[in-house]
């Protein structure tokens, strides 16, 4: 049994004054043998929530717990594992594949001795596809894709229970990526892991989650079963994200909508509006509809909870313009 | 759907700690400034103790009786206690008393302020004379050897310039001595005098900085000519002389000013070899026959002088890099 | 691209060498350095009792057939003295350098394990420190520690410490910074385990390379100092020494000052020179040239114009576009693509990394500098062949009439200049407006693609544009002419879909109507990785792979009629939201081939599970397979709609080629 808890973290980077909430009292659970998908546009602080959970962002408020335990309070052994963005970069281009997954086993336990960290290294390789014999090359001998094998399989060799991955296929080729995504699901379920997955492709996560959670300037606005959250999304920006998802069967233009209006900014992270922070931007809030000054003053995060899906915005659920964004 | 309301703050520009990002940059740097002026004033203080044997000893030599050794000590306040003795150094600073030197009782501040005047023309004189050839040659090889171009152009300029940087000013000099005093007889050997004295010695200084900056200017330029806006520039069909000229250039430029901070403050340095070659009366003979004599007071005013002229360069370059490049006060916050 | 500069790293140590040897100025540098190193070891043995000989008859003389250099003022020969100065010079220079190497690498990487803020102290120590001039921190020391040998090589050691710390830390800031430092905190590495096996080793290069650079500049420095008379004392002498003896008796005898000078610069010089090729090998940027010239062969016969009617506005035929390889070998990341684009027509380019998409569409926009090559059988925009006319007299024609929109909104605008006057610049040179005409157009055409408060934003710097916003800039300023084309090369990549999808709409606006006065509209050739947003965007679609063409379709018959393997593959393996979670994704075994590694046949037959003898020995052209069809496939599927997964390999992929 393994789950991963986010208490009300949040993650602040810079001085008092002219600092940048990046997370800001988020909540999440990863339920055991799960996969939370995390979706969110760039800056909206899901890959600092991740790396909260690791150690590489400082937790400022709140606590990430591991099956009970305050991750900063686990010693020696790493159950959570993390694998990163840019294949090109997380492999030390100096060190043969081989040494860099056997640097993540845990000390001591089964793997003593270098003959057993061989042979697991070996086990390792071919569990993500890859021929144990390439255990001697050089990162840069390996394409994109084999790399994040690599990647992949470094994490595994640090026995995980919890699995981080942040935009694991979005430097991959179409045509490399689902090779990979495959893997990723092949490997879940084989080793029973629990897993966040981070993208900001909505049909990726869609592809690989069981619980889906929407994050927006730090916050998360949504999270519920995926299929619920796909096919009934509370949220406006849920809404707004899968309506902007690029697909066959929508088209550019809503045949009602009025493509003279100006599409609102995004928000400047380091100065987030009052109240809901999604209200300059949204269908159902002030922007359209100038009597929702609830939206300006109230922040609807508050009574959350009592809400479907956790939805954050006081008309959760509620339809758009009766001739604005379908839903 | 309504009109929409003007776009919120304009992301990347932080209302800076005091209102205006200026005001908070200038405070800012300014404290650096203050800061770094302490430390080099304190390292002036303490290179004096950290000699080891006794200063007023090895300056006035082993002969000096015992009396003025003691009496000389006594004047200079190297009996008191280390706290006091860097009370008193820091006190008479501020009054600008860089104290005596313990050879000939004569004020330090005189001596500075009489040799002051020749290295600072010196050096003031190199720094325009290299900056001038070198942006134009730097920005002009750039663009003749971009993409890998003209390959033999680049090779000879890059020997060219390694080798010139690599000749240090005081064998500059001995050369330059040699061919244009000794052999061809156009300039004086050595001394300050009229025009004519300052060409040797400028030149010398000049030539190996001028080779290292434009370097730095090629580099900086093909770095620019390798970014996505000089495409753009291109794909508005501007003519090439102005692609670079308005475009490159003065983003090279920019680059390169951090650079040429660092190259005036090395001819600072450059003045005191090539000094001694002209027997050039400015503050870089002056230390080092102060060193080779142990005039320490000496030593320690005239260090006090160039860290202060670097710490002072360094400031404005920043200031200038803060001015001309409309990022950079963001990328200090 | 990624994967070669990355296996260049991957290169090893003996090859480096070899390269460093090849190059002139690398051989020159090592016989120079082997001859110096050879002076130091033998010379005091060889002349040792010549240089100190003291001959009172020849005192101060010039060359002579005895003193091939002249005598000093003690009658001892000048040329066996600086030989035997050989070693003292470099015994010192190198024992200086090691000890400001030592200090500064010590320094450099000590703020990665202490605790941060007595890090910190160092780290601004270091930064104080390092504005000053080495030499004068070397007066400064030799103040403190004497006149002497000793004193000065401690003296020149510690000047050289900080300069040396901030490259460690600069260098170990960029790695420290790179994921897989990240991933091996995350496997549990201590601060110790990830300076001493992650940041170091892939910092060692570049710092040896560096201590070679200062050997050189130490041993121009102790010479200067000997020179001053701070460095060695007689009766010892370096070069640095016999430099300043030779100086004062100039007029006398000036080999006896010019000869320590050239050793001293050789010497310099055989370090630097060594240190900087090294330096060039393993930092390589490009590879050698070669100006091969790509001969345009016999032209496939163009396709129809498709959609407008008359005349296309851009007609290219077999259009190839090469560089120069490694081994002198041209790579040609385009070969032969042939394509028309109609008046107001949406074309997509569709193809993945490599597939040479981007450099097709800076190749008809004539956007492709030497040493790269464009050759094709015609190239046409607006009946105007562009290929042999002179730049000037198509500037204006492609300035006002070809708009591009690039992939990085951020990195396409000059950063030092407003928004303004960037879009400004293209009416006041292409229009003949003045600089306040052209700037009220600008305003007007950023108030087109909707930019909020224009005028206000006109006078902003890129930086404070989002980017959106920066891409509307964007599109704006190819709004600034009269465009007939809009080419965009990934311009939504760089985007959140929300703002994607903004963009998109504006672009699909521009194309409808023009720059909006009612000119004629503008055609639109949309480039992107993604195929839904080509297949949202445009009427027809060209998919490329490995520089060709290999299908060319209306979108509309995509999910029905598409008939290369590599166009079904392609649709199949991208996730939909609708895509089925319980069946694993669909795949394409293997990896798309490098712009060099093209061999014969087909370039997909690697990768195609219907590849057979013909497909792995010859390449197919592009067909008409039906009225706005093309295929280039020997064994294209047929029409008949079909299951989205049923052409392609639904195994995983075993680590492909």
């Amino acid at each position: 049994m393994s789950e991963l808890v986010f208490e009300q973290v949040s993650v602040r980077y810079g001085t008092r004054r002219s600092g940048l909430t990046a997370v800001d009292g988020v909540s999440l659970t990863v339920p055991s043998g799960h996969v939370v998908g995390l979706v969110g546009e760039s800056g909206s602080g899901k890959s600092t929530l991740a790396r909260s959970a690791v150690g590489l962002a400082p937790v400022t408020a709140g606590r990430v717990l591991l099956d009970g335990t305050d991750v900063r309070h686990l010693a020696g052994r790493r159950p959570l594992q993390m694998v990163f963005q840019d294949p090109y970069s997380s492999l030390d281009p100096r060190m043969r594949i081989g040494a860099s997954i056997s640097e993540a086993m845990p000390r001591g336990g089964g793997t003593k001795g270098a003959r057993a960290r061989r042979a697991e290294v070996a086990r390792l390789l071919e569990l993500v596809n890859l021929d144990p014999d390439r255990a001697g090359m050089l990162p840069a001998q390996l394409s994109g894709g084999q790399r994040q094998r690599v990647a992949l399989a470094r994490a595994l060799a640090g026995q995980p229970k919890v699995v981080i991955a942040d935009e694991i296929t979005s430097a991959l080729d179409v045509s490399v990526q689902g090779a990979v995504l495959n893997l990723v699901r092949d490997v879940r379920r084989q080793l029973g892991l629990s897993m966040l997955f981070i993208s900001h492709n909505l049909a990726v996560v869609r592809y690989l989650s069981d619980i889906i959670a929407v994050m927006y300037l730090g916050r998360i606005v949504e999270a519920g079963p995926a299929e619920q959250v796909l096919s009934d999304p509370r949220h406006p920006y849920t809404r707004e994200l899968l309506s902007a998802a690029p697909s066959w069967h929508t088209p550019l233009f809503e045949e009602t909508g009025d493509p003279g209006a100006a599409d609102p900014e995004p928000s400047d992270p380091h100065h987030p509006p009052a109240g809901c922070r999604y209200h300059p931007r949204c269908a159902l809030g002030p922007f359209a509809r100038a009597d929702r000054d609830l939206c300006r003053t109230t922040d609807p995060a508050q009574d959350a909870g009592r809400r479907p899906h956790r939805a954050a915005c006081h008309f959760a659920g509620e339809p758009a313009e009766p001739n604005g964004a379908r839903a | 759907m309504v009109a929409v309301v003007a776009g919120p703050a304009t992301p990347g520009v932080p209302a800076g700690v005091l209102g205006s990002p200026w005001l908070s940059f200038a405070v800012r740097r300014l404290g650096r400034f203050v800061v770094s002026l302490w430390v080099v004033v304190t390292a002036a203080f303490v290179m004096i103790h950290l000699m080891p044997g006794d200063p007023v000893r090895s300056a006035l030599g082993m002969t000096a009786p015992v009396e003025t050794v003691n009496a000389r000590r006594q004047a200079l306040g190297l009996d008191d206690g280390l706290l006091t003795q860097y009370w008193h150094y820091l006190r008479s600073l501020c009054g600008g008393d860089f104290g005596s030197s313990v050879l000939s009782n004569l004020p330090v501040s005189q001596q500075i302020g009489d040799r002051l005047p020749a290295t600072a023309q010196l050096a003031l004189a190199a720094f325009v004379v290299a900056m001038v050839v070198a942006v134009p040659v730097g920005a002009v090889m750039a663009v003749l050897t971009r993409g890998g171009r003209r390959r033999g152009g680049e090779l000879a300029f890059t020997s060219a310039s390694v080798l010139l940087a690599a000749i240090p000013e005081f064998l500059l000099s001995v050369g330059l001595v040699y061919v244009f005093s000794v052999h061809l007889g156009w300039f004086p050997v050595a001394g300050r005098g009229g025009l004519i004295s300052y060409v040797l010695p400028v030149l010398a200084l000049a030539v190996g900085p001028a080779a290292v900056l434009a370097r730095i200017v090629r580099v900086e330029m093909l770095a620019v000519l390798g970014n996505d806006f000089i495409r753009t520039a291109r794909a508005k069909r501007l003519p090439a002389r102005q692609v670079y000229a308005r475009h490159a250039l003065p983003n090279a430029l920019t680059a390169t000013l951090t650079m040429a901070g660092l190259v005036l403050t090395g001819l600072v340095a450059g003045t005191v070899l090539v000094e001694n070659v002209f027997a050039w009366p400015g503050l870089g003979s002056t230390i080092v026959q102060s060193i080779q004599q142990k005039d320490y007071p000496v030593v320690q005013g005239i260090v006090l002088v160039y860290g202060i002229g670097v710490l002072t360069v360094n400031l404005l370059v920043d200031v200038l890099l803060a001015v001309l490049d409309p990022r950079s006060t963001i990328r200090e916050a | 691209m990624q994967n070669a500069t990355n296996g260049r790293t991957g290169r090893n140590g003996r090859a480096k060498v070899l390269a460093v040897l090849r190059t002139p100025v690398g051989g020159c540098s090592v016989a120079l350095l082997a001859l110096v190193i050879a002076l130091a070891l033998f010379a005091p043995a060889l002349w040792g009792d010549q240089a100190s000989a003291v001959d009172v008859d020849a005192i101060q003389q010039g060359p002579t057939a005895a003193h091939l250099l002249g005598t000093d003022s003690l009658g001892r020969d000048v040329l066996a003295r600086v030989l035997v100065a050989t070693r003292l010079s470099i015994e010192l220079a190198v024992t200086a350098t090691l000890i400001g190497v030592a200090a500064g690498t010590v320094l450099g990487s000590a703020p990665s394990v202490l605790p941060r803020w007595a890090g910190r102290i160092v780290t601004s120590a270091v930064n104080i420190a390092v504005a000053f001039p080495g030499l004068l921190l070397a007066l400064f020391f030799a103040m403190i520690f004497g006149i002497g040998a000793e004193g000065a090589v401690l003296a020149i050691g510690l000047a050289m410490a900080p300069a040396f710390a901030r490259l460690t830390q600069t260098l170990s800031a960029a790695v420290a910074g790179q994921d897989f430092v990240a991933a091996a905190r995350v496997a549990g590495a201590g601060r110790v385990r990830l300076l001493v096996r992650h940041v170091l080793p892939n910092i060692g290069e570049p710092l040896v390379v560096n201590a070679t650079i200062s050997a050189g500049m130490a041993l121009l420095a102790f010479a200067g100092l000997s020179f001053l008379g701070i460095g060695v004392q007689a009766p010892a002498y370096d070069w640095g020494r016999l430099l300043g003896e030779g100086l004062n008796q100039i007029y006398v005898n000036p080999t006896a000052a010019l000869a320590p000078g050239v050793a001293v610069m050789v010497a310099g010089l055989a370090f630097n020179l060594f240190g900087e090729t090294v330096a060039g090998v393993v930092g390589a940027r490009a590879s050698r040239p070669s100006q091969l010239k790509d001969s345009a062969t016999a032209a496939a016969a163009a396709p129809a114009a498709g959609g407008g009617g008359d005349r296309p506005v851009l007609l290219v035929d077999d259009l190839r576009i090469a560089f120069p390889g490694p081994a002198g070998r041209p790579v040609t990341p385009v070969r032969g693509v042939s394509f028309t684009v109609g008046a107001g027509e949406s074309v997509g380019v569709v193809g993945e990394s490599g597939s040479g998409k981007s450099l097709t569409a800076l190749g008809v926009s004539r956007l492709i500098e030497a040493p790269g090559t464009v050759t094709a059988a015609r190239l046409e925009f607006l009946g105007t062949p562009l290929l042999r006319a002179p730049e000037p007299e198509v500037r204006g024609l492609l300035g006002t009439s070809l708009a591009l929109v690039f992939q990085d909104p951020m990195a396409s605008f000059n950063p030092t200049q407003r928004i303004g006057r960037q879009l400004a610049e293209v009416s006041e040179q292409h229009q003949g407006l003045s600089r306040g005409r052209a700037l009220d157009r600008a305003v007007e055409r950023l108030r087109e693609v909707r930019v909020p408060a224009a005028e206000r934003r006109a006078r902003q710097y890129p930086h404070e544009f989002s980017g959106g916003m920066r891409q509307r800039a964007m599109i704006a300023m190819g709004l600034m002419g009269e465009p007939r084309l809009v080419i965009a090369d990934e311009p939504t990549t760089a985007l959140d879909v929300t703002v994607q999808r903004q963009v998109l709409r504006l672009l699909a606006q521009v194309r409808e109507s023009g720059d909006g006065s009612g000119s004629a509209p503008a055609a639109l050739l949309l480039i992107s990785h993604d195929i839904t947003v080509v297949a949202q965007s445009c009427r027809r679609v060209l998919v490329m792979y490995a520089g060709r063409i290999v299908e060319d379709l209306p979108t509309a018959d995509l999910h029905t009629a598409a008939r290369h393997p590599y166009t079904r593959a392609l649709l199949a393996a991208v996730p939909a939201l609708d895509t089925d979670r319980d069946a694993p994704l669909a795949v394409i075994p293997g990896r798309p081939p490098e712009p060099g590694e093209v061999t014969a046949g087909c370039a997909f037959a690697s990768r195609c599970s219907l590849a057979d003898e013909r497909c792995r020995a010859d390449e197919p052209d592009p067909v008409n397979v039906g009225a706005e069809h093309r295929v280039a496939c020997w064994h294209p599927q047929d029409s008949t709609p079909r299951s989205r997964t049923s052409s392609v390999d639904t195994t995983t992929a075993g680590g492909g080629a």
